[in-house]
């Protein structure tokens, strides 16, 4: 139950969420499968029915269903007082947001994608992420900020940057970024539950993917922890470290690299600040290697930060210098040919493997 | 252009735009007339008077508080505006916020205050005009001129001068400084740098008000919220969108526009297309209304009204405030840009000494009492500088505190374990 094994259910979406907890109870052995779209969809809805404080706004989140159907069924059921529909006014919304925050409630703040949270990011930082400490623990701002980020698929230079390495170098935020079902369902529960500002970054793409879905985390009142990495494939040459989208390409990749001969180690990030650096180093000590794959830009990105924390921390366990792959350095181009190649594919990663692997004499593996 | 202004009814226009409710168009028509109408060029501001009698042109002098009461008196009923402890309790808000702000500049010549200071000088009749009718759980929104607008919600000057300080024992524990007034028990939400910023905030509280009355049910909740911002804000995008947004919910909320004519050195008339601030409440269905804002008992009279509507559940309103700093933007700014001839024109209608002036005439107050309370307001700033330099300064340990509300932060609770795994944590989730 790695991940590993996955298949595209195409056309088939989960029931609401009702009827797949009393199917599970008669078929409690056979492990469902969720998209991600449907994960946050019953985890919004769970949060929501649990605490009345709880309310959703954003553009297209109401009578639309969700500008990508992840509000879908919210408004029926809560009413348009904790659904709201807003104006196109990211700066306002977010604002208010915060000042309700301020006051106890806890909104959840949707951006249709991430690339208009720029038009919101002094409320996001300015005001969420600060205020606690401005007012010395007065002010806390429980607030959800989520959308999907990162490229998607043909839509241009101007929403298809990922923000995980802007919102992760700013102090008073937790900044998350689930892969799977599971962490859409417990990242999502998790951060709605947090008593600080979360920056929720989701993926486009993966909405309409399946994972398996054990019981435990169909259950109402699981929560994924914050800032704990998943180690979604156990390895010992190489380490890759991954999050969102890029999981799923690392997982892929490490299966290429099984028939070579080389065991990698995947790291589902699962949250970028804060970063688990714990599990990060510990997987470098044992695999002596390391590979970061990230969608965004390459300068000042996640990767930087995880090469400078290895480097830190276990520079005598490496082997080899840590490769990074990034997104190209450029505006996302429009061309399909040049977006495959402007963003990581499987064989980027493979190489890098294999480069990061036949740097030096490989070591007799330790068991 | 003047011409066109004097026919302008600021606050009628709108209401055929509301279908929703019939009353509130009632009500704020009778809102309409007891304010006072805007006449006067684009230029110069004039005085304007709340009139419950037909306006003439006025003259170009500047008219002072006590000719026009003398002159409502006159003409209409003889009550006063105020009572006894009201214009008292005003003289010394205002006082305090006058005497306090001076003590800051001292206090920054000689290097005890430092980074940007803003000082309100010359404003105080709007802070207190509205503020001292706000009940304890109502909120205030400022910008960062805030040190008055907290003095006025009640903040105690000891608090907010250790906060200057940067001492421990500060609002914020020394932590925000000038422009990051914060504080939880008197409802004053800051305190923020940048201009715009602090209105979406205001929304989101006026929002938080009418969602407790309405989704969770707390009937008794009618909270209302200011937000204070300055000319130069009213041509930012975040001030449209709230204007929108406040009038489109019905927030309760009151949008105080402080038009001291300048930000930094760009003139209101230089930045802005349209001057009028007032006229922008009407293009988003809610009342605009203009007034003096050097004088306090109308700021008053306004703001009753205002703050009344926004309690009852009719909406917003947007007020403009027409009032000056007599000092510059902030301690380091020379000030070079103001004419002279206009900052004495403004000096002349202090706002203290005109309420002075009022309490004399009008026998509410003797020259002894107010000089009690000037002598009070003194010591009260003495003491708070004292206090504020007997302070400690924050202990090291205290840089890495309160980033977040977590205790130990990132997820982790008091007992060092992941909050998620903590049963009390995940419960109260009800059954899907």
């Amino acid at each position: 139950m790695l991940g590993v094994v996955r298949q595209k259910m195409l056309g088939q979406s989960l029931p609401k969420i009702r009827p797949v907890v009393s199917v599970l109870r008669s078929y409690s052995s056979a492990a469902k499968q969720m998209t991600v779209r449907d994960a946050l969809n019953s985890a919004l809805d769970e949060e929501m029915s649990a605490d009345p404080k709880v309310f959703l706004m954003g553009e297209e989140v109401g009578e639309y269903q969700g500008a990508y159907k992840i509000s879908k069924g919210l408004l029926e059921k809560y009413g348009p007082e904790r659904v709201r529909d807003t104006p196109i006014t990211e700066a306002g919304f977010a604002g208010i947001g915060v000042g309700a925050a301020y006051y106890g409630l806890k909104p959840v703040v949707e951006f249709m994608t991430f690339n208009f949270s720029m038009q919101a990011i002094d409320h996001i930082i300015n005001s969420a992420a600060k205020s606690n400490y401005m007012s010395a623990g007065q002010m806390s701002v429980p607030i959800v900020f989520r959308g999907p980020n990162g490229a998607a698929a043909g839509v241009g230079a101007q929403h298809s940057q990922c923000y995980a390495a802007w919102y992760a170098s700013c102090p008073g935020l937790k900044v998350l970024t689930p892969y799977s079902s599971e962490d859409a369902r417990g990242l999502l529960k998790a951060a709605i539950r947090d008593p600080d500002p979360v920056v929720f970054l989701e993926n486009e793409l993966l909405y309409g993917e399946s994972f398996p879905v054990s019981d435990e985390v169909l259950d109402s009142s699981f929560c994924l922890p914050i800032g704990k990495a998943k180690i979604e494939r156990v390895g010992r040459d190489v380490t890759i470290t991954a999050f969102s989208r890029m999981v799923g390409h690392a997982l892929k990749a490490a299966e290429i690299l099984e028939k070579d001969g080389i065991d990698a180690e995947v790291i589902n990030l699962r949250s970028i600040r804060p970063l688990d650096r714990s599990t990060i180093n510990a997987s470098v000590r044992k695999t002596n290697r390391l590979i970061t794959v990230e969608e965004g830009f390459p300068q000042h990105g996640v990767g930087a930060e995880i090469c400078a924390s290895v480097v830190e921390e276990s520079f005598a366990y490496l082997d080899a210098p840590v490769e990074r792959i990034a997104g190209a350095d450029i505006p996302m181009p429009y061309a399909a040919n040049l977006e495959r190649i402007a963003v990581p594919q499987v064989e980027d990663i493979v190489r890098a493997a294999k480069r990061a692997c036949y740097r030096s004499v490989p070591l007799a593996a330790a068991a | 252009m003047a011409t066109a202004f004097s026919t302008a009814k600021f606050s009628t226009q709108p209401f055929p735009l509301n279908p929703t409710s019939t009353t509130s168009h009632d009500s704020s028509i009778v809102f309409a007339r007891p304010t006072s109408q805007f006449l006067g060029s684009t230029r110069k501001f004039r005085l304007t008077s709340s009139s419950k009698f037909n306006l003439s042109r006025r003259s170009k002098t500047v008219v002072a508080v006590s000719d026009v009461v003398k002159q409502k008196k006159s003409k209409s009923s003889p009550s006063l505006l105020i009572t006894k402890e009201e214009g008292l309790d005003l003289y010394e808000d205002m006082v305090l916020g006058r005497a306090f702000e001076d003590m800051c500049a001292q206090m920054y010549y000689r290097g005890k205050m430092f980074g940007f200071v803003h000082l309100y000088n010359g404003q105080e009749a709007v802070s207190t005009g509205f503020i001292k009718l706000l009940k304890q759980q109502d909120s205030v929104v400022s910008t960062y001129r805030d040190h008055v607008h907290a003095l006025s919600k009640g903040v105690p000057a000891r608090a907010v001068m250790s906060e200057l300080f940067g001492k421990t024992t500060g609002c914020c524990r020394g932590q925000g400084g000038s422009m990051h007034m914060f504080s939880r028990e008197h409802n004053l939400l800051g305190g923020f740098a940048f201009i715009g910023e602090g209105i979406p905030v205001a929304t989101g509280a006026a929002f938080t008000s009418k969602y407790k009355r309405e989704v969770l049910k707390e009937a008794d909740c009618d909270h209302v919220t200011l937000a204070f911002f300055g000319d130069g804000t009213c041509n930012n995008g975040q001030f449209f969108e709230c204007l929108n947004m406040a009038a489109l919910w019905k927030l309760p909320i009151v949008f105080v526009v402080e038009n001291n004519l300048w930000a930094i050195g760009m003139s209101h008339l230089r930045a802005t297309s349209d001057p009028h601030i007032y006229k922008k409440g009407p293009a988003f269905g809610m009342p605009g209304i203009h007034v003096d804002g050097m004088d306090v008992l109308k700021v008053r009279e306004v703001a009753k009204e205002a703050i009344g509507r926004a309690r009852r559940g009719e909406g917003p309103t947007l007020v403009e405030c027409e009032t000056y700093r007599f000092r510059g933007h902030s301690l380091a700014d020379p000030d070079e840009l103001r004419d002279p001839a206009e900052k004495a024109r403004y000096a002349a209608r202090d706002p203290i000494t005109a309420l002075k002036k009022y309490l004399i005439e009008n026998s509410l107050a003797s020259e002894a009492e107010l000089k009690t309370i000037e002598k009070k307001i003194d010591e009260v700033v003495e003491d708070a500088v004292e206090f504020a330099d007997e302070s400690p300064v924050p202990s090291r340990s205290q840089l890495l505190e309160n980033v977040f509300a977590d205790p130990k932060g990132f997820g982790i609770g008091p007992d060092g374990r992941y909050r998620c795994e903590d049963p009390k944590f995940t419960e109260g989730t009800a059954h899907v």
